[in-house]
């Protein structure tokens, strides 16, 4: 019964993507191509003529892909838990209207975490055949990146849903993005390893769940994944995720039933 | 992005609220209008029965003669000085980004790609190569947003322009009012930018000097071509296409690599764009590389934005007169 009600929650945002999905298909389709042939291309000559023998001798693409890959599955995460949340609850009330239907907090919630997932398959997906086009990966274990990726997206989307429930402001979104999206972007391995941070700082990167996310995708792609540190990844990655259903859970039925 | 969107929204939070017509607030005894009244007044009170004084209806009816901006202009600006001070931890957490992207750059990308082909054939290393383009990116993102994102917003849901020009202020006072707001918000963050270049040691030339001002002409053109173009605009999925117009230009107009990593025919297609104009001025002020090349990269981004300017003013009037 639950299931069927949270579901029922998740084509309610099928239903909304299927007349607006015109307008993602630049960051769905576009980017992937743009980053990976400038960054990755353009720059990758750059990189590739100095010498990648700190990138463990890989080219700068298949080094730098499997990065963006998570890196995107953030963005996805960090655009679908924020405003259409907060939106829903604070702009156009459509989660005041489903409570007062049979739908509980935990069903609008889930199924949003539902279609969080789908969203984060689809671009994850594309961004994977958009690797292949560009020749950036190095084994067949990277079919074993779409589940990462995915898994690395809800270890953002959880908590940050279950935090955007309880703001009553949006300057707080863009407090969020410009002092926790947009260091991790740049700081957690997608562009360079960590090694290179001065020493003090380093730690605070391992702690971050976006390197867990780039260093999982990356060890897939280059086909160096060994299992205890996937594993390791993987539970760090899982936790988050349950931990932010939990807070989740709190603070929907708190914002809802209030 | 999300910036965006909350820029706009704040707007919409915060309009009714702090709108111009309230009577002046004070502060802790400070009056909190921030352009002094006598700026703004338009025209010299004068005694009424004093000759040449022209009586108040007659001139409200004479209409003013048609121009490119005007006094009304500073009225919109302190509109918007206003309700971005309920939002300045926004506008001040702005000043992180480029820190974070130049410390990024230094401590990693630049180990990895070593000296870059500068523009006078002499290697430069690699943060000192991007710092301008960086700088040269922002100063075309924020005049982008402003005039795009923020401008759509006020005119088509909060109703700003509806109620200006219900007022004495002229469209053409609209359109020069947001494109010097988004040039004070732009030359704010340029002038932070360059602290920061300087201070990590990234300024190799007396002529970055110039720098300030060249980001400003860079956001000049950009938001009145992204004016005219808002003009045009009917739902936020139109939006895309602003997107698509910058993302590409950001990551292509010789950003990160010099052109030569380019075939020629795609070399001829990135000069064309205006961003790389805008980053060829700003990597030759600051690794003082200058030759009269440069001044064709002004008189562009000068036209452009002029063209726009007219463009979008000219559509404002057209849209919202009918």
């Amino acid at each position: 019964m639950a299931q069927s009600l949270a579901i029922r929650q998740f084509r309610f945002w099928l239903t909304n993507y299927r007349r607006t999905w015109r307008g993602s298909i630049y960051s769905s389709v576009l980017n992937p191509f743009l980053y990976l042939g400038a960054m990755g291309l353009g720059l990758g000559t750059l990189v590739d003529r100095h010498g990648t023998s700190s990138l463990g001798g890989v080219s700068y693409l298949a080094f730098l892909a499997p990065g963006l890959l998570a890196a995107a599955a953030m963005q996805t995460a960090m655009g679908e838990s924020t405003y259409p949340v907060y939106g829903s609850v604070k702009w156009l009330k459509t989660y005041q209207a489903a409570i007062s239907s049979p739908l509980r907090p935990s069903d609008l919630f889930h199924g949003h975490l539902l279609w969080t997932t789908f969203r984060l398959t689809m671009n994850s997906a594309i961004f994977l055949g958009v690797m292949a086009v560009f020749g950036a990966a190095e084994s067949a274990w990277l079919v074993g990146c779409l589940p990462a990726a995915v898994l690395t997206g809800l270890a953002f989307a959880a908590p940050i849903e279950a935090y955007a429930m309880t703001c009553t402001k949006d300057t707080s979104f863009a407090m969020l993005f410009r002092f926790g999206i947009i260091p991790l972007f740049l700081f957690s391995g997608t562009f360079f390893p960590v090694s290179q941070l001065p020493v003090y700082v380093r730690p605070l990167a391992y702690v971050t769940p976006l390197w867990h996310g780039v260093a999982l995708c990356r060890s897939l792609s280059l086909g160096t994944a060994q299992l205890g540190a996937s594993a390791g990844h993987v539970g760090y990655l899982a936790a988050l995720t349950a931990l932010g259903i939990y807070a989740g859970n709190r603070t929907y039925r708190r914002r809802l039933y209030a | 992005m999300p910036e965006r969107l909350s820029a706009a929204t704040a707007t919409a939070a915060a309009g009714p609220t702090a709108g111009a017509g309230t009577p002046p607030a004070r502060l802790g005894g400070l009056p909190l209008r921030i352009i002094p009244v006598a700026l703004l007044r338009t025209r010299a009170p004068r005694a009424p029965g004093a000759p040449g004084a022209p009586r108040q209806p007659t001139a409200r009816r004479t209409p003013r003669p048609p121009g490119l901006g005007g006094r009304g202009s500073a009225h919109l600006i302190e509109r918007h000085a206003r309700v971005y001070r309920h939002t300045w931890s926004v506008l001040i957490s702005g000043f992180f980004e480029p820190l974070f992207y130049l410390l990024s750059i230094g401590i990693g990308l630049s180990k990895l790609v070593g000296t870059v082909v500068g523009p006078g054939g002499q290697p430069v290393g690699f943060t000192s190569f991007v710092a301008p383009a960086l700088l040269a990116t922002s100063a075309m993102n924020g005049a982008v947003m402003d005039s795009t994102f923020n401008v759509f917003f006020r005119m088509k849901y909060a109703k700003l322009y509806d109620a200006a020009l219900a007022t004495p202020m002229r469209a053409d006072e609209i359109a020069l009012g947001e494109v010097g707001w988004a040039l004070i918000r732009g030359g704010i963050y340029s002038v932070a930018f360059m602290v920061i270049m300087l201070v990590m040691g990234l300024v190799h030339s007396v002529w970055a000097v110039l720098a300030v001002p060249t980001a400003l002409l860079i956001g000049f053109a950009f938001a009145g071509a992204g004016l005219a173009a808002t003009t045009y605009m009917k739902s936020w999925q139109h939006f895309e296409f602003v997107l698509l117009a910058t993302v590409p230009m950001f990551l292509f107009s010789t950003t990160f690599y010099p052109l030569s990593v380019y075939p020629r025919p795609v070399q001829v297609i990135v000069e064309c764009t205006p961003l790389y104009q805008g980053v060829v001025l700003l990597r030759g002020l600051s690794l003082g590389n200058l030759r009269p090349s440069l001044l064709w990269s002004v008189g562009y981004l000068a036209v452009m934005g002029v063209l726009g300017l007219a463009i979008g003013g000219r559509r404002i009037s057209k849209l919202l007169l009918k």
